[in-house]
């Protein structure tokens, strides 16, 4: 169906979504959707309001177990029923919300779920002691490690979602409009960020509103409309005004017509 | 799931004019010390519970022309506050994981209720083995407690995994358990109980006394001391070995100088009461000595030793643990937990399951202390409970509170109480002083907060 294939590389995916299935109630909002992400790779999932692409993403993360459908993690099925199943598999999630407990201080929001105990408690100053190495690679200015998150800047209380992710030894990353809230100085770190996990061999699913961002940065971008997959594009294959038609009209651009694209220019 | 934000972020409602000017005055006089105060890194909310408290005594002290301030009043004080003390601490988890338990007092009773049929019937009757065995009080005890987790868990499990909201489940118990009380024990008092198990009220039973003594006494005291200053050097260390920020080291030796201090002077007050003329006579004649002139140290009450370990043992789970960390993360932010993969229902069965627990060991601290279990057991002390926990700083909204904050709220409480028995307050006064004070606190806490932050 896709006009231009994009490039499949001969390598096992890393991770691959087959034919995912997702209803709320008799809401389809996500309909046999198949995308998958190589090691090194960005992939933006774009889409309008409601398109599904929050809601596909939450399955790989183990928010939302799909009603129907395969997960393959190196090409081997597995089960992800919940998010620690996930994070065993190396997948983490930055998501849109941050999911931070406010009340608690960064140490403790990057553990969370994964304390460093000694002597049958918790080892605080290890894990102060990690999250300070870990957030000084994102923000070297960030000095609230005993405040709790409530109180720290839009930029920060990212930084320690991100430091949550990347701690781990993640193999994929799934990050829900990473930069929505943050300011051009913190939005320009975060893409250096996300260059350096690339090069490092993490695959990454980018899902974003800016279509800009994803051009910038992912190599293939995968578009969906309305809980179904248009297409994933070739970034060098397509312009924005392509994947915005793709976006707005859920047709891949090969079907557009001259009038259609005429409007799109407005 | 909705995502919330515990107050005050986006508080915009402000306190009325002559309020804020108060806590603004209230914060600009107290703005030279808060430097050192920084330094000495305490928590500010607790010194000013402290101060309120202060406040409290003091001036009970004056109206009741020295009475207030007695070691008698104090001995008595402590033993009071031991029981509510006791289910504080469990209330602050059950509160900060964004629940509540409306059903401790009843559970209390039912409790109390099973385990005095435990020691005074079904042990020497049902199972033939006779009164006053040495081990009554510590198999009842256990099986209490046991049942109590049971009890409480039950009720976790209808909140946790049943999705009905606790403040329902737990209304229900209140009426179920209490309930269940007049069924089975139609209206009869249990009495009397096991002599060793009366001493964990704090009561005497001939020439034995509820409480540790004038020695061991002092030697709990010295063993907390040292406690203090291990902890202290071992905190400072592990600090140093990350490189963090150490406090000065007058601040350390001023917090360990007053942590000890603290504990010494309780030892001296619970010392400084002297037994009953009587029962001194009698111990002193089973000791073989004369009676001394000041006579015989009491020392302090088991209810006041059990509501230490409760106390440490429950801030232990609280900080120290993955059980309570996750207590705080899930009342700040439930939907953060459990995409943290915390196991959500799990952490909250097992907070009221503790909540259970402590109900029992607080029903073991009122029945030996009253040497009977009677119908109307622990009835309204979910109210005190609650209240206690509140005044010590933990936050309805979820995932802010301590263990020691709701021990000092218990103990402002009971002074309240106390103090107002002492001056011949009728009891509908004292409920509205208390209902004001609970009020108050809450509302002066909250502006304290939203200028914080």
């Amino acid at each position: 169906m896709a006009p231009m294939p994009a490039p499949v590389p001969q390598r096992v995916p890393l991770v691959e979504l087959r034919n995912i299935h997702v209803a709320f109630g008799g809401v389809r909002a996500v309909a046999g959707v198949t995308i998958d992400l190589h090691a090194g790779e960005v992939v933006g999932v774009v889409g309008g309001n409601g398109a599904g692409k929050t809601t596909l993403m939450r399955t790989l993360s183990g928010a939302r177990p799909p009603d129907a459908g395969q997960i393959l993690v190196n090409g081997q099925p597995v089960t992800i029923g919940n998010p620690r199943d996930a994070k065993a598999l190396g997948i983490e999630t930055i998501y849109q919300t941050l999911a931070l407990a406010d009340n608690l201080d960064a140490p403790a929001n990057v553990f969370l779920g994964r304390e460093l105990t000694g002597g049958g408690s918790l080892n605080d100053a290890a894990m102060e002691s990690a999250t300070r190495k870990v957030i000084g690679r994102l923000n070297p200015n960030f000095k609230n490690f005993k405040t709790p998150v409530l109180r720290l800047s839009g930029g920060q209380r990212q930084a320690v979602a991100i430091a949550r992710a990347i701690h781990f030894n993640a193999r994929a990353l799934i990050m829900d409009e990473p930069t929505a809230a943050l300011g051009p100085a913190e939005t320009a770190q975060v893409h250096n960020l996300i260059k350096q996990l690339k090069s490092e061999g993490i695959g990454i699913f980018l899902v974003s509103h800016d279509i800009h961002d994803v051009f910038d940065l992912s190599e293939r971008i995968s578009v969906m409309y309305h809980g179904r997959l248009v297409g994933t594009v070739n970034k060098n294959d397509v312009t924005t005004d392509e994947v915005l038609g793709m976006i707005i009209l859920g047709k891949p651009p090969t079907k557009l017509t001259s009038q259609e694209l005429a409007e799109l220019h407005g | 799931m909705g995502v919330s934000v515990p107050s005050g972020a986006s508080a915009e409602t402000g306190p009325a004019g002559p309020v804020r000017a108060i806590v603004t005055s209230l914060r600009s006089a107290l703005a030279p010390v808060s430097g050192p105060l920084r330094s000495l890194e305490v928590d500010t909310r607790m010194l000013g519970m402290v101060a309120a408290l202060a406040v409290i005594w003091i001036a009970f002290d004056i109206v009741s022309g020295g009475t207030f301030l007695s070691p008698r009043n104090l001995w008595n004080l402590s033993v009071q506050s031991a029981s509510i003390g006791i289910m504080a601490t469990g209330m602050v988890l059950i509160i900060v994981s964004r629940n509540i338990d409306l059903s401790v007092g009843s559970m209390l009773g039912f409790l109390g209720y099973t385990m005095a049929m435990f020691q005074a019937v079904w042990i020497p009757q049902n199972l033939g083995l006779g009164l006053e065995q040495p081990y009554t009080w510590i198999v009842t005890l256990l099986v209490g407690i046991a049942l109590g987790a049971v009890v409480g868990g039950l009720q976790g499990f209808v909140v946790a995994y049943g999705g009905v909201p606790s403040f329902i489940v737990t209304l229900g118990g209140l009426l179920i358990w209490r309930g269940l009380i007049f069924r089975y024990a139609q209206g009869q008092t249990i009495a009397p109980l096991d002599t060793t198990f009366q001493m964990l009220g704090g009561g005497t039973v001939g020439t034995r006394v509820g409480a540790l003594g004038e020695w061991p006494s002092w030697a709990l005291g010295a063993v907390i001391c040292v406690a203090i200053i291990f902890l202290m050097i071992a905190s400072r260390r592990r600090k140093r070995r990350y490189g963090f920020p150490v406090r000065p080291m007058w601040a350390e030796v001023l917090v360990g100088a007053v942590a000890c201090g603290v504990v010494l002077g309780t030892v001296w007050v619970a010392n400084s009461y002297p037994l009953p003329v009587n029962v001194a006579a009698a111990v002193a004649e089973e000791r073989g000595i004369p009676v001394p002139p000041g006579g015989i140290p009491t020392g302090v009450a088991f209810p006041v030793v059990i509501m230490l370990i409760v106390t440490l043992v429950v801030t232990f789970l609280g900080t120290r643990r993955r059980f309570g960390r996750y207590v705080y993360a899930i009342g700040g932010n439930p939907e953060a937990a459990a995409l943290a993969g915390i196991n959500v229902r799990r952490t909250i069965m097992l907070a009221f399951a503790l909540m259970g627990s402590l109900a029992a060991v607080s029903a073991a601290v009122q029945t030996a202390r009253l040497d009977a279990a009677v119908t109307s057991l622990g009835v309204q002390n979910e109210l005190d409970v609650i209240s206690a926990a509140v005044i010590g700083g933990t936050s309805f909204s979820g995932g802010i509170g301590t263990v020691p904050g709701a021990i000092l709220g218990a103990v402002v409480m009971q002074s309240l109480r106390s103090g107002m028995v002492l001056l011949l307050v009728d009891s509908p006064t004292q409920d509205i002083v208390v209902g004001i004070v609970l009020v108050a606190a809450v509302g002066l806490d909250t502006l304290f907060r939203r200028r914080v932050s």
